[in-house]
């Protein structure tokens, strides 16, 4: 992995282990730019939270060094190392005003009462809670209380601001228009975001680059699209995005693309990812939109399939087929207007393109 | 605010509408208030029985002591004319009562003497005026003596001089209303004197300065409760379960020990001759012929209180820092807050609900507490109810007792008004 | 006052027949049969070896003579408190209370207590003599029956004093002789007295110094030359337990706690009876019993308080009996098999030089000089 010269965070072979037998982060190497927004994303126990705490300070690392802005940091105690930082319940101060939890920073920071009140403010202003000052933070909805909660970590301008499942709290639609919000709010004060969640579209929609962590590793760093194009490994193309998946032996290789037999006895061609030789088993992950369903004979990989169920969903449609042995194949078809002439039980030709589809790791 | 112009706004509907009905024509209202009161009564019903139980058990017992430290009916039931014939005499004038109120007086004693009731009286008036108790005794084993045909005043100063005394008269005239104000007096130091209501003989002053005391050491007791609770509520809150239960079962550890037991390990640990002493004698700290006077003061008092009370400061403490977010904590220091400023400022002000619950649990066992003072108290750590527990149980005056237990009462009611206009009573947790 | 007069004859009796007269147990009257009685009764006493000595004596005759069941209670302590609430509540489930003689007073004196005619209600002596003339003036008046005589008096560790041990109760208020601390009983009672006689007072005139308010001044400037070293007690196990563990060099309690410290406990304690202050110790009857209930519990009285029993108590504890006739029957120890005699408060070698205490006299003033005490020990 090659290092960002002045990055504003870096993991240099960190570990950490909370009970002296299992490595819960086990050698995270990381460097993550100046205004950049990463995110860690992974299911839960990954290791991704304690990365978060580790770099806030809250757990020290038990082998390995954090640096900020190339200062080593172990050592350094929370309050000294002017990170901002976002909860998931918030972590609003009850006992507080909302201005006086914006204030809070800034008292620390032994800032005139004017300045303050300035600063309070147009943090506020900046995520359009300017009434909201007098109130105590349990007046407040959900949503405005997450706000509150952003402003609060960047009233006193941090280079960094660590956000820890910020949206899980609130409900669907909340959670898509705070994701924009906090998108902006970086966008325009350029700092560094480093951003934990679960939710792979939260992780795509705001992201520059994301850490995906699984067994106390990161599987694969990347930004969006990449990660969902290129999956590194099948996990990774499990985890985000939908996925078909299907089986088989590595028949020849030539160049980026193999040919792989399926346990069916159905031959493909695929991307090569990550494998090596011929023999080799394999599973290949094809995204459900890159099937073609309506005229497939041009494709690269043509096979017919048994359409098992047909789900309306306006925009598209979701035909759920058994294809070479998979009876959970889907497709998703556009929505182009025309009705077409296609049942259950039917069976019917579908294909995608050799790039489309990837040769990954076998998971067993 | 939100509610109020909700509520507002609803006022006016229902005055710009028209009276609304149900389906059967009854007034919208009336029906529903119909079938909330079915409600309210079932909820009735349910605490009934507590209701009936508190009423029974705390209610009526306080009223009955409030009655007690203001009622008096025994003079004027026990000496019914003579209370007549004394209201006539003027106890200024300097003479002692003309001949009829002495007729009175031996007609009320032998009905008196018959019942057996003369020596309660003397009781009673024994209180305001020493002495009293004896007189009675004594002119009732002389009554029988009595000759109606003889002057009766003249019998009675030979029964004891003591009836020729202006002073014996003005007493029980003062004492024949059915209700007094003399043991309210008396639990202030007061008394009632031919000169008003006057401050009592400064040997005989006890009461106010008890009631201070009790209060200055109750306020001790909690704070010292505070200062020891607060650490271990906060251990108890942040350790894991295991150990925090562990801890748990050190901290009521006083309630499962048996007062006596308790009370005698404190004196082996802290009397002169005492574990603590014969150490610090030991390490050098202290001479040997100069040790620690640590019982049978007040010092003594606050430490075995503070001991069995601290669990009703660590509880109430405990059950809210266990609700307060440790992310608080995180969240300040990300801020750039060092560990004291999180503390002080964040983490200390969301326990106050604790510290104030606790504490006013702690102060009113405090304030009430007789037991722990008289064994390890000796004289300066007794407290006002040691008085009360004194009055109710040796010298069985009630309405003493009754008076010094209703102004206890009343302060600590006063106490807790003034804890709702500072902290705010909405402000406390007890879980 | 007869009083003294009585204990020093009962006294001088026991020594004089002392040990010879173990046999005479035999010797008991019959029990005259109880008609209409309840069959169960409660007798409330202070618990401990007292109770223990009492039970041994006269409970388990009686309940093995008549059947009886025995509910015991230890409530004596707040035994005048909880007869008049029980009064009041109209509910009494007392029958029999063992009380000491001011207690009696009080109870006689609120109307909460039955008489007891001595004549026809309690058991005659041996000799014929009638059970009021056998008591004398110990029967401080009719609800009260007495069965010991006990006394407050000093105990003192015998390795503290040096070679000169004390034997006066006016060492108790000398510091310099006898430094180290003393425990009092919190009370006026007795005190008051002690310092008045240690302030040159003779001991006839103690309770009219006592009664103007320059005697009480006088005793509290008495008391307050020792203040300092006081250690106040309120419960009869304390002092020994302070001697034991030398918080203090001198103390007064009851002396049978000192006896079963010395004697029992082998402690290096060592009794003081100068100027011990007598005391007493009996049964009354609860007003407001039913007509059975009455009729078994004044039973149980005369039988518990005849010449025999009384001596036969004398066995577990050093306290005195309280009838002239039963002198002569005092014994042995039953367990240590001493002479119980020598460690009675009455044996003329301890009540050389006795105090009196007044029961009328503290009746009356009781109130007014606790307040006047609780002040001084407040200040």
């Amino acid at each position: 992995m090659s290092s960002i010269k002045g990055a504003a965070v870096r993991f240099e072979k960190v570990q950490k282990s909370y009970d002296g037998e299992n490595l819960v982060v086990k050698d995270l190497n990381l460097d993550i730019a100046p205004g950049e927004f990463l995110t860690m994303l992974g299911p839960s126990g990954s290791g991704k939270t304690t990365c978060l705490m580790m770099l806030a300070g809250f757990e020290p690392a038990t082998h390995g060094e954090i640096f900020l802005n190339d200062k080593p940091i172990n050592n350094v105690p929370p309050y000294k190392r002017g990170i901002g930082m976002v909860f998931q319940n918030y972590a609003l101060f009850p006992h507080m005003s909302v201005a006086e939890n914006l204030a809070f920073p800034l008292q620390i920071r032994k800032m005139n009462k004017a300045d303050q009140e300035a600063k309070v403010k147009r943090a506020l202003e900046m995520v359009e809670l300017g009434a909201f000052g007098n109130r105590r933070p349990a007046q407040l909805s959900g949503g405005q209380q997450q706000r509150v909660a952003v402003a609060r970590a960047l009233v006193f301008d941090p280079e960094l601001v660590l956000m820890d499942e910020p949206l899980g709290a609130l409900d669907k639609q909340l959670r898509e228009q705070m994701q924009y919000e906090i998108k902006h709010i970086h966008e325009n004060l350029g700092v560094s975001v480093v951003y934990v969640t679960h939710d792979q579209t939260e992780a795509l929609t705001m992201s520059d680059r994301v850490a995906v962590f699984e067994d106390g590793r990161i599987q694969q760093l990347s930004p969006p699209n990449v990660l969902y194009e290129s999956p590194k490994n099948s996990f990774v193309a499990q985890f985000i995005g939908e996925n078909n998946k299907l089986s088989g032996t590595v028949t020849a290789i030539n160049g980026d693309v193999c040919e792989v037999k399926l346990d069916d006895g159905t031959m493909l061609k695929a991307e090569v990812v990550n494998v090596s030789k011929v023999g080799e088993r394999t599973l290949i992950s094809l995204r459900p939109e890159r099937v073609e369903f309506d005229d497939p004979s041009k494709q690269e990989n043509v096979v017919e399939g048994k359409i098992l169920e047909i789900l309306y969903l306006g925009d598209h449609l979701r035909v759920v087929m058994s294809v070479c042995g998979n009876p959970e194949f889907i497709v998703k078809v556009r929505n182009r207007g025309q009705t077409r002439p296609m049942k259950a039980g039917e069976t019917h030709k579908i294909g995608w393109a050799a790039h489309d589809c990837k040769a990954l790791d076998s998971v067993q | 605010m939100v509610d109020q112009t909700a509520s507002n706004s609803q006022l006016q509907a229902q005055d710009n509408v028209s009276l609304l009905t149900t389906h059967d024509g009854q007034p919208l209202k009336k029906s529903l208030a119909k079938a909330l009161r079915r409600e309210k009564l079932r909820a009735l019903l349910l605490i009934a029985p507590l209701l009936l139980f508190i009423f029974l058990t705390f209610i009526l017992p306080i009223a009955d002591m409030l009655m007690r430290s203001v009622e008096n009916d025994i003079v004027s039931n026990t000496l019914p004319q003579a209370v007549v014939e004394l209201q006539a005499w003027d106890p200024q004038s300097g003479e002692l009562p003309p001949e009829s109120a002495y007729v009175a007086l031996a007609a009320d004693l032998k009905i008196a003497v018959k019942e057996k009731i003369h020596t309660r009286l003397g009781s009673r008036l024994n209180y305001d005026k020493a002495g009293m108790s004896g007189l009675f005794r004594k002119t009732g084993r002389e009554m029988r003596k009595f000759d109606d045909n003889q002057p009766a005043k003249d019998q009675f100063i030979s029964f004891d001089k003591d009836w020729g005394e202006i002073e014996t008269f003005t007493v029980i005239r003062r004492l024949s209303p059915n209700y007094t104000d003399s043991y309210f007096l008396s639990s202030v130091d007061r008394e009632r004197t031919s000169l008003g209501v006057q401050m009592k003989p400064e040997n005989e002053q006890i009461y106010i300065k008890l009631f201070i005391r009790t209060i200055m050491m109750s306020i001790l007791i909690t704070l010292s409760c505070v200062l020891l609770g607060y650490p271990v509520a906060y251990l108890l809150a942040t350790l894991p379960t295991k150990s925090s239960n562990m801890l748990l079962i050190l901290v009521l550890l006083p309630f499962w020990t048996s007062l006596l037991v308790r009370t005698s390990a404190w004196k082996v640990l802290l009397q002169q001759q005492g574990v603590i002493n014969d150490l610090l004698v030991w390490i050098g700290i202290i001479a040997d012929d100069n040790r620690l006077v640590m019982i049978n003061n007040m010092t003594g008092t606050i430490i075995a209180m503070t001991h069995i009370l601290l669990p009703f400061m660590i509880l109430p403490l405990y059950s809210v820092m266990k609700t307060i977010s440790p992310s608080f904590v995180r969240a300040s220091k990300s801020m750039g807050a060092t560990d004291w400023t999180t503390f002080w400022k964040i983490y200390f002000p969301n326990t106050i609900p604790g510290i104030g619950a606790g504490s006013i649990l702690v102060f009113i066992l405090a304030i009430g507490y007789y037991i722990t003072p008289e064994l390890v108290g000796g004289t300066s750590g007794v407290f006002i109810s040691n008085r009360i527990a004194y009055h109710i149980s040796s010298s069985l005056n009630w309405g003493l007792a009754a008076a010094l237990g209703a102004i206890l009462l009343f302060l600590v009611l006063a106490l807790y008004w003034v804890y709702d206009r500072i902290v705010g009573i909405d402000n406390v947790k007890l879980g | 006052m007869n009083f003294k007069s009585l204990l020093m004859s009962t006294a001088a009796a026991s020594v004089m027949l002392g040990a010879s007269s173990i046999a005479a147990t035999s010797g008991s009257h019959e029990m005259a049969p109880c008609d209409n009685c309840a069959n169960e009764m409660t007798i409330v006493s202070w618990g401990g070896a007292y109770s223990a000595s009492q039970k041994a004596a006269y409970d388990d005759p009686y309940a093995a003579a008549t059947g009886v069941k025995i509910i015991n209670d230890e409530s004596s302590a707040e035994a005048v408190a909880k007869i008049r609430a029980m009064n009041e509540a109209g509910n009494v489930t007392w029958d029999v209370v063992d009380v000491v003689a001011a207690d009696a007073l009080r109870l006689c004196d609120e109307g909460l207590a039955e008489e007891i005619d001595g004549a026809t209600e309690l058991a005659a002596a041996p000799d014929g003599t009638s059970a009021d003339d056998d008591f004398g003036a110990l029967r401080v008046n009719e609800c009260f029956v007495p069965q010991i005589v006990y006394s407050t008096t000093f105990g003192y560790r015998t390795d503290k004093v040096g070679d000169t041990p004390p034997t006066t109760v006016c060492d108790v208020f000398d510091t310099t002789k006898y430094p180290g601390k003393r425990a009092l009983q919190k009370r006026p009672i007795d005190n008051m007295e002690w310092a008045l006689y240690c302030d040159g007072v003779a001991k006839d005139k103690i309770y009219e110094v006592l009664g103007t308010d320059e005697g009480v001044a006088q005793a509290f400037a008495k008391l307050d030359t020792i203040k300092g070293d006081v250690v106040w007690w309120s419960a009869g196990a304390e002092t020994p337990q302070l001697l034991a563990d030398g918080e203090v060099v001198m103390g007064s309690t009851f002396n049978g706690r000192l006896f079963s410290a010395i004697v029992e406990q082998k402690q290096p304690i060592a009794m003081l009876w100068d100027m011990q202050s007598f005391d007493l110790d009996g049964w009354i009857i609860p007003k407001g019993l039913s007509p059975e209930r009455l009729a078994r519990a004044k039973h149980y009285v005369k039988f518990a308080t005849d010449t025999q029993r009384l001596a036969d108590q004398s066995k577990y504890i050093s306290y005195g009996p309280a009838r002239k006739s039963s002198a002569p029957l005092v014994g042995k120890h039953e367990t240590l098999g001493i002479d119980m005699g020598p460690h009675m408060p009455t044996d003329p070698a301890n009540s050389s030089n006795v105090h009196l205490y007044d029961y009328g006299w503290w009746a009356d003033n009781r109130d007014d000089l606790d307040a006047k005490f609780q002040a001084w020990l407040a200040k």
